[in-house]
């Protein structure tokens, strides 16, 4: 075969390949899907499971808000409560007692109706200790709960979840929890089949076959159609849900897709409806060009750094503010990331009724008064320090950056030292590190998901740092009847962690991600709550 | 040859206990465990959670109480996809990574192999170092550039090809396919060009030639065989590379293949899963080179008469 001929046989392959795969008429996934009311998301990572009570993820938490309803829900847009399975709710005076009225209507999706005592079922098993449930502790606030998954307790007739008859569910919590509707919202405290579970194993065992499409019964207004692992899960419309009316899509498609890159490049080729992150570098193009699929908004969380209150001199809260008064964050924040993020002066972002007066602004003279009365005049003396970070490109950027603010404004060295993310996590919970990068992201909407991180014994406290004030305040906080008298509390102790500095809030986190035109009814709301309630496509004009 | 099989297959059996041994006992020292997460639980749930998956028992009787499930050809239940067992990830992941290989390696073959030949047929000229040329940058980009700018043209600009997926829509398998594959072309064409150069200058081409053969039929019929030796004995490890090397292109192209539970699997801490992929692989790369070594037995008369005895 001579160059020319095997060149032209190569051709002819390709072009032939091509022609094979063109043939569909060029419709795009997402055309498609706009006709037949189909949405396309990408969802990060593969679900590890749909079990509401067995998984953490976010990924998984996107697909239960499909699959499964709590006593009551949550609107996208503004954020309130709903009713769910309750219609309605009493609350006692002293707001130790809440009382759910199930709807009627409310049915799984196997056609059978919804008790009272499935609920109370659900919770006990949620609790189980043998279940392993990671996500147990949400539910302490009920009484006893604690006691019963810690096994300081067997019987869970004393836990304060009863079922007063067939639709009447009434609730005893331990202590005043004003979130608490917030909590209910929660996957945690989604009901589950009895039935079915038991069909497939035992209430504490993880991992049986109840989730398999063939056998999954749930409540929510979609049911499991579907599930190719590390290729896409499907839900398709529940006949059987209360407010089956409103439901408008037929079927959503979730697909694990781990590179914002390959999610971005898949949507431009009309394979998503809905990307779930904008890789961080390519928002400001899309704001320049104010691409109308953009959605950039604030999301309730927090990136900040941690002191390891144990080591020398991080032990002195003088050396700790220092640090943090002279981080630049605006230069962070507006030059290098450029994604929208708001520089954090404070802890608890902005958002639910409350935003903190105390600060710790950029202030590069206070932070040199602060280290030399500590005994470190112009760093002389300082021991070297390090950064500890879990290994991505954006974390690293930052940190080189705080590692030139700290040595230009303090003359302070430190070195950088990236894991991988369990190595991190393991270095973090046993103390072996000095300052680690570190975000936390809302649980529900309230300060006190932050706040309530760093009590004494607070289980995700990894900074070593008490301070008895602090803990009491918090803990007013939570008995507290009236919410102005709260919210001060809040103030106070926000004041203290500022002022102590076992942490440097670094930034408030945007969340940038693409939604088609298309879709409508899609609200992006500061919790990255979602209600598929509501939300249909429209083919574009 | 049954010999030389059978001597070959007891050989194997050591090589995999010992990737077996030091798997089991590398990723139990690697800090971090299978359920750490952000949030902290309490001491009880994690107690429970490593009882559920046997992980309460001294390291040593986890190993033999591996080894016995193994032998069973019970690979266990993944940690992370708590609802699978790590046979059926193998089993969905598997096919879909094998089809994607033999794919790729059927592109390498078919654009590697010729362009080997023309390059040895005019050495030095153009008509070798145009190809060559190709293989060199076809050597030098990886697939996680290549892929992106084969999306990007086909896929976005053009919008002939889908970017990602598997199956689902037709066409879905071609760019996955070359960009796995081309890596592999470049290489199979510079060892055709290599191995074919070598047979070239041989007495029997010459002899063949004097006959006055055409070129074609001289190298078609009596230099190829001869030629694309090497390319045989380098197909078992690259069929067995491409295999745990395709999860680059398994991610950026969304392909549900071994490769990507594979890695995923390390990062998650999954041991379940890192021990059923890495006893699988290696079983299967070794299983490779078996049969590589076989067809090299029976293309040269040599090694045949060696293996008799």
């Amino acid at each position: 075969m001579t160059l020319q001929r095997y060149s032209r046989f190569i051709l002819a392959l390709a072009g032939a390949l091509l022609l094979s795969a063109c043939s569909d008429g060029q419709r795009t996934a997402v055309e498609i899907g706009n006709e037949q009311q189909i949405l396309h998301m990408g969802n990060g990572d593969e679900p590890s499971d749909v079990d509401p009570h067995t998984t953490v993820g976010i990924p998984e938490r996107q697909i239960q808000l499909a699959l499964f309803e709590g006593l009551v829900s949550k609107s996208s847009e503004t954020l309130e409560i709903e009713p769910g399975v309750a219609h309605s709710w009493d609350i006692s005076e002293d707001g130790l007692v809440y009382t759910f009225y199930l709807n009627e209507e409310a049915r799984w999706s196997n056609g059978d109706p919804i008790t009272a005592e499935h609920f109370v079922w659900s919770w006990r098993r949620a609790l189980l200790p043998g279940l392993g449930n990671q996500y147990a502790y949400s539910l302490y606030s009920i009484k006893n709960a604690e006691d019963f998954h810690r096994e300081r307790i067997s019987d869970f007739d004393e836990v304060g979840v009863t079922a007063v008859d067939e639709r009447t569910l009434r609730i005893e919590l331990e202590s005043p929890v004003p979130y608490f509707l917030e909590l209910l919202e929660h996957h945690s405290f989604y009901p589950v089949h009895p039935p079915t579970i038991e069909q497939f194993g035992r209430p504490d065992q993880r991992g049986t076959r109840w989730t398999r499409p063939e056998n999954f019964v749930g409540n929510g207004a979609f049911t499991l159609k579907s599930w190719e692992p590390n290729r896409v899960l499907v839900v398709e419309k529940n006949p059987h849900y209360w407010d089956a009316d409103r439901v408008l899509l037929n079927e959503i498609h979730f697909y694990p897709v781990q590179q914002p890159a390959t999610e971005e490049r898949m949507f431009r080729a009309g394979q998503l409806h809905i990307i779930n992150l904008l890789a961080e570098e390519r928002v400001p193009r899309y704001k320049s060009e104010e691409h109308p699929a953009l959605r950039s908004f604030a999301n309730y969380a927090t990136y900040y750094y941690e002191f390891n209150t144990r080591v020398e001199p991080l032990g002195d809260p003088r050396v700790r503010r220092a640090l943090s008064l002279s981080i630049n964050r605006e230069q962070i924040t507006d030059q290098m990331l450029r994604g929208g993020q708001r520089p954090a002066e404070h802890f608890t972002p902005p958002g639910a009724g409350y935003e903190a007066r105390a600060r710790v602004p950029y202030n590069p003279e206070k932070a040199r008064e602060l280290l030399a009365e500590a005994g470190y005049p112009n760093g002389q003396g300082f021991p070297t320090l390090t950064i500890l970070y879990n290994t991505l490109d954006v974390h690293e950027r930052i940190a080189v950056v705080i590692q030139q603010m700290w040595r230009q404004e303090l003359n302070v060295n430190v070195t950088l030292r990236n894991q991988d993310w369990r190595v991190y996590l393991a270095s973090k919970r046993g103390g072996d590190y000095h300052i680690a990068r570190s975000g936390w992201v809302a649980d529900y909407y309230d300060p006190n998901t932050f706040l309530d991180m760093f009590l004494s014994d607070g289980g995700n406290n990894d900074t070593g740092w008490s301070n008895e004030r602090y803990d009491e305040l918090i803990g007013r906080a939570a008995r507290a009847e009236d919410t102005e008298q709260r919210m001060e509390y809040f103030q106070q102790a926000e004041a203290i962690l500022l002022e102590e500095a076992p942490i440097a809030p670094i930034y408030f986190y945007q969340y940038n991600h693409l939604v088609s035109p298309s879709v409508r009814g899609w609200h992006s709301n500061v919790m990255k709550h979602v209600n598929y309630k509501g939300v249909y496509l429209e083919s574009q004009p | 040859m049954l010999r030389f099989l059978c001597k070959r297959l007891a050989l194997a059996i050591p090589v995999m206990l010992v990737v077996i041994t030091i798997t089991f006992f590398l990723i139990r020292l690697a800090p971090g465990g299978p359920f750490d997460q952000e949030r902290n639980v309490p001491p009880e749930v994690m107690a429970n959670l490593h009882a559920q998956y046997n992980l309460d028992a001294p390291v040593v009787r986890q190993y033999f109480d591996y080894l016995g499930d193994l032998l069973r050809g019970d690979l266990g239940p993944s940690f992370r996809y708590t609802t699978r067992s790590v046979n059926e990830m193998i089993a969905r992941g598997f096919p879909v990574t094998m089809e994607l290989g033999l794919y790729a390696i059927l592109f390498a073959l078919l654009v590697g192999m010729p362009a080997g030949i023309i390059a040895a047929m005019r050495p030095n000229s153009l008509q070798d170092y145009v190809p060559m040329s190709a293989a060199m940058v076809g050597i030098c980009l990886p697939s996680f550039v290549l892929g992106p700018i084969l999306m990007l043209i086909f896929g976005i600009w053009l919008g002939w090809l889908p970017v990602s997926g598997w199956g689902s829509t037709p066409g879905d398998k071609i760019l996955p396919a070359i960009t796995l594959g081309s890596t592999y072309a470049a290489y199979i064409a510079r060892i055709t060009r290599g191995g074919m150069l070598e047979v070239l200058s041989q007495d029997y081409i010459r002899t063949a030639r004097a006959k006055g053969l055409s070129t074609w039929r001289v190298v078609m019929v009596h230099a190829l065989r001869g030629g694309v030796t090497p390319v045989v004995s380098y197909l078992g490890p690259a069929l067995a590379g491409l295999l745990a090397g395709s999860f680059v292109v398994e991610t950026i192209f969304q392909i549900p293949g071994l490769g990507r539970f594979y890695i995923q699997a390390a990062f998650n801490r999954d041991y379940t899963m890192i021990m059923g992929t890495t006893v699988f692989l290696a079983g299967l790369i070794i299983l490779f080179n078996l049969i590589a070594d076989v067809i090299l037995v029976w293309l040269n008369p040599r090694l045949r008469q060696e293996a008799g005895h």
